[in-house]
């Protein structure tokens, strides 16, 4: 496995971003309307950009830089939603997903208020967690549901993956479960990185003993994003891995499975 | 009435609850007081029994060897008609439901009397001859109705043909898109339907003898002896269906020979069956009461009843093949829908025509057709939902929207045209090219691809920058006069199709007084939308030839496209529609006809692209149009959900023949898990139909899967998919045609 230099400096949330005309912003790359693998149902997805991790097989990296989105007001990205509000009410609901959304933390819980309050959606928070020790409890109050992405339980194999410490991903996980906020863990499955026996065998086992996990989602790795590293002029580290077949998915599946975990 | 009933049969109509249906021809008054309707999951179900898996193989080795030959046989030597041939049968020992349309399965008949040009055309491009007695008898003693068309076309008319702004026009086959409302067969049995048609007919004996009563009543004896020889056709089968039918074998059976008939006559673009799932479903409940039924043996009939309606044939010439690829017969089933009394019109045998696709495997025909309505039972969507998931063979049509409108007994004739079952009838009118006639007017007329003058009198656009309300102006004249030749080119098919190639069986199963529709149809509408739109929000400059014709545009700036849920370019398109509509309502219709129109163009978007130079929205010369009311390629970007709104803001009061979407998506894009797909996609159909969405062919594929099956079609027998208003065999389009499916946007999540 390559080993990446970790990033030493903490990671904090970026600040507050208002406009010229004092309307609460964010950097935004982009949304889809009509996902339905982002959540239950059919979501409105925004995509905010901004991570501080560098995940080998991060398949949207044209997210990574935070001032590479667009700027965009809290009432434009509410307004978009809107348009769609009737459907998502009645087939899904909204996710804020990234990059890393809660570098934005702000702008985004912004966004789940008025999305909750105003637009009565579904929300959700797609995320792996790392910045919510930050955060308080209120803050997740209009987020109803986490998909907290575990990149690894191994804590070196993590380090190695995404230049980052695990721990704030299982403090988080800890605290969603004691607090009984619902879950949705997803894993991806890099053959080589992540397929191992006994990694995921630990992954079971620790998801295990949370409450409020409704499903896990093993999703395949794949290489759609590859030539979007390449358009940066990043170097795409797994070039010669490739997504893993179907045993090997019905194995990983099975492993969650046998512990009781509704998996897909 | 008094059945004619042998005595060791029971009375045809024991257990039914009666009403008004007993009394005269109602059969929405008989399915209102007898259906039971079905609100659970398909739990019920059973898979196909060994006979009808054998049944089903028989048969496939046939359709496998046509596949290669591209037509297996023709019976060229007789015209066909309902008598015409003798009894044919796949395998008499194992077919339940019995009845093909010549002597022989997948061989087909010829039918001159819709034209005998194109009869010899469809037989020499695949190596047969026509018989001489035959042509000596069309070419002196008959006229078709090919002929009696081209002898009143005018010169405008023929220059819009051939330029391709009008195309399609059933003026060489016969018309099709006509219901007739087979249930009535097996509900009164021939008796009952001629003593009915005698009454109509007497009761014009004393009125005045005009023009018009003269024609009702020589239709109504064409009607009578055509109801003969229905009974004779059944009879050479061995069935009495002089009689109503009494047993659910029969009522399938009676049914089919109804339908059988009008087959064998009429060759018609689009032969529906009609909407009689859950018509059979009485039949079916009562003797699974009765116990002379089981689950397994109801199914068998359906399924049995479906391989018929998969090898319905009509002889194509290659140029037909262009516009609708894939031999299409559009057998078209409507199933399920709402009452107008609150209840659910589905049946279990609703589901049972659905699990066909799973029991024969998916195919194109019939083309299943779901009446959609959120207030259908849950069970029900989701399963329709599966079986879009999983075969790609399924529409919806909003029953909603078209029960407002025609009641809660339509069937749809061929894709998308409600039609109120044997008490309307539609003049087919193909579609016109509205992409074309914006370039007519900024061309003055003039056409962009052979330079020749088709429209005289009007002046072309000569600055170097379009500007959009010159642009409108010009083009609002140019639809004026489109129209004008349009309904004189329908009017001319119409006429000469009653005179020459009247539908006597079905419309020996509608009522006499009917509703008729002029079914006018457009092409091509979001390229003119996001033409117009590039005007209006890009600038657009000319570029024109040294004869001073505008060929080719240059867009500086971007335009909003139609597609993207943006009101901007969807506006446009709303205008389009609801213009149009009005041009053509000015003019005088053949019969007194109500004039509406489609947005559908089938595959024929390829052929109408190839016949359209460059458009000011940048679509390039030949490139195919997007089909129906359908995005252009690729400019949909926000995906399918924005997709499908703008186009249910289409207004289906301006285009009540019906408006066609398309959406293909990955299965990933509707979720992770089967359920969940399902979940999703029937929430997505729910949602276009509460905005007033009036159609969608939905499929679910990969595009790994269908460039797999480009290169090795024999691993593909069977892979269906729809396409603008049907469903087709991959395999058999043409590789343009499967070009043209592949690039066309696939909703795609990452």
């Amino acid at each position: 496995m390559s080993q990446q230099t970790p990033i030493r400096h903490p990671v904090y949330i970026a600040p507050a971003c208002i406009d010229e005309q004092g309307r609460l912003s964010g950097f935004v790359h982009s949304f889809e309307m009509g996902s339905a693998v982002d959540g239950p149902g059919m979501r409105f997805v925004l995509f905010v950009s901004g991570c501080p991790l560098r995940c080998l097989y991060c398949h949207n990296p044209d997210t990574i830089k935070m001032h590479n989105g667009t700027l965009m007001t809290v009432d434009h990205v509410i307004g978009e939603m809107a348009e769609y509000a009737s459907f998502l009410r009645f087939a899904g609901g909204i996710t804020i997903s990234g990059g890393e959304p809660l570098m934005q933390a702000h702008f985004i819980r912004e966004i789940f208020y008025l999305a909750k309050h105003d637009l009565h959606l579904h929300t959700a928070l797609d995320t792996q967690g790392f910045l919510a020790a930050q955060l308080e409890d209120e803050w997740f109050d209009d987020v109803d549901l986490v998909l907290l992405d575990i990149k690894h339980i191994d804590a070196d194999k993590y380090q190695a993956l995404t230049g980052h410490e695990l721990q704030p991903t299982l403090d988080f996980a800890r605290r969603l479960s004691d607090a009984g906020k619902a879950m949705w863990i997803r894993y991806v499955l890099v053959p080589g990185y992540t397929d191992a026996v006994e990694d995921v065998e630990k992954l079971a086992e620790f998801i295990a003993t949370l409450n409020g996990v409704e499903r896990v989602e093993v999703l395949p790795f794949h290489k759609l994003g590859e030539h979007k590293w390449e358009e940066l002029g990043f170097k795409y580290q797994l070039k010669e891995v490739q997504p893993p077949g179907a045993e090997l998915t019905a194995r990983v599946v099975g492993q969650f499975r046998a512990r009781g975990l509704y998996t897909c | 009435m008094n059945a004619t009933v042998n005595d060791s049969v029971r009375q045809p109509w024991a257990q039914f609850c009666g009403g008004n249906w007993e009394r005269c021809i109602d059969v929405r008054d008989f399915i209102q007081k007898n259906y039971t309707p079905y609100d659970g999951d398909d739990r019920f179900l059973a898979s196909a029994t060994p006979r009808t898996a054998r049944l089903w193989e028989r048969i496939s080795a046939l359709i496998a060897e046509e596949r290669v030959k591209g037509v297996l046989d023709v019976s060229s030597d007789i015209g066909a008609s309902i008598l015409a041939h003798k009894p044919g049968y796949i395998d008499q020992d194992l077919e339940l439901i019995v009845g093909l349309q010549t002597d022989a399965p997948l061989k087909r008949a010829i039918v001159p009397n819709g034209g005998l040009r194109m009869v010899e055309a469809g037989l020499q491009a695949y190596g047969f001859t026509l018989d001489e007695s035959v042509r000596q008898a069309y070419q002196r003693y008959r006229k078709d109705h090919n002929q009696g068309v081209f002898d009143v076309y005018s010169p405008d008319i023929l220059a819009c043909r051939k330029s391709g702004i009008i195309t399609g026009l059933p003026d060489a086959y016969g018309r099709g898109r006509i219901v007739g409302d087979y249930r009535r067969v097996a509900l009164y049995g021939t008796d009952f339907l001629i003593a009915d048609k005698r009454r109509e007919k007497a009761e014009l004996d004393d009125v005045v003898f005009s023009e018009e009563v003269l024609r009702t009543r020589e239709e109504l004896s064409e009607q009578i002896r055509a109801l003969d020889e229905l009974r004779q056709m059944a009879a050479a089968y061995g069935f009495d269906i002089a009689r109503p039918a009494t047993t659910a074998r029969e009522a399938v059976q009676w049914t089919y020979f109804g339908y059988l008939a009008a087959i064998k006559e009429q060759n018609g673009a689009a032969m529906s069956i009609g909407r009689i799932s859950t018509f059979l479903d009485i039949y079916i409940e009562r003797d699974l009461r009765e116990g002379t039924l089981d689950e397994s043996s109801a199914q068998e009939l359906i399924d049995d009843l479906v391989i018929k309606l998969r090898i319905v044939r009509f002889l194509r010439t290659p140029e037909y093949d262009m516009l609708f690829s894939g031999d299409p017969a559009w057998v078209t089933e409507a199933i399920g829908g709402m009452g107008e009394d609150g209840r659910t019109l589905v049946s279990k045998s609703s589901f049972r025509f659905l699990h066909s696709l799973y029991n024969l495997g998916p195919a194109p025909e019939p083309n299943l057709t779901v009446l959609w309505s959120s207030a259908m039972p849950r069970g029900f969507k989701d399963f329709c939902a599966r079986v879009s998931n999983e075969t790609s063979s399924i529409q919806y049509e909003s029953d909603d929207l078209m029960r407002r409108q025609w009641g809660d007994d339509y069937a749809i004739a061929c894709c998308v045209s409600a039609m109120r079952i044997g008490k309307q009838m539609q003049f087919f009118g193909a579609r016109c090219n509205l992409a074309k006639t914006i370039l007519y007017a900024i061309n003055g007329g003039v056409d962009e691809k052979s330079g020749v003058t088709i429209a005289h009198g009007f002046e072309p656009v000569t600055s170097e920058y379009l500007d959009y309300d010159e642009v409108i102006e010009k083009f609002d004249r140019m639809m004026e006069w489109l129209a004008s030749i349009y309904i004189k080119a329908l009017n001319a098919i119409h006429f000469m199709h009653d005179k020459y190639h009247y539908e006597r069986i079905e419309m020996a199963l509608h009522d006499r007084d009917i509703y008729r529709t002029m079914a006018c149809g457009i092409a091509g509408l979001s390229v003119a939308a996001d033409s117009l739109a590039a005007i209006k929000y890009a600038r657009v400059r000319v570029i024109r030839n040294e004869q001073g014709i505008a060929t080719d545009f240059d867009i500086e700036g971007a335009y909003p496209a139609y597609g993207n849920n943006d009101d901007r370019a969807d506006r446009i398109a709303v205008w389009l529609v609801e213009t149009f509509m009005e041009k053509i309502r000015k003019h005088k219709t053949y019969r007194n006809s109500v004039p509406t129109q489609s947005v559908l163009t089938i595959t024929s978007n390829v052929v109408y692209g190839k016949k359209t130079g460059n458009t000011p929205d940048g679509r390039r010369a030949g490139e195919p149009f997007a089909p129906g009311a359908n995005a252009m390629n690729g400019r949909d970007t926000k995906g399918f959900i924005a997709s499908g709104a703008s186009v249910a803001k289409l207004p289906y009061h301006a285009a009540l023949d019906g408006i066609s979407w398309t959406a293909t998506c990955t299965p990933d894009a509707l979720g992770h898990t089967l359920s969940d797909r399902v979940n999703n996609l029937s929430n997505c159909i729910d949602v276009f139909c509460n905005a007033n969405g009036f159609h969608v062919n939905v499929n679910v594929l990969s595009r790994d899967t269908l460039l797999d099956a480009m290169e090795h079609p024999e691993k593909y027998p069977q892979l269906t998919l729809r396409v603008s208003g049907y469903a087709v065999n991959f395999i058999k389009l043409t590789r343009e045609q499967q070009l043209d499916v592949i690039n066309r946007t696939f909703h795609l999540h990452f």
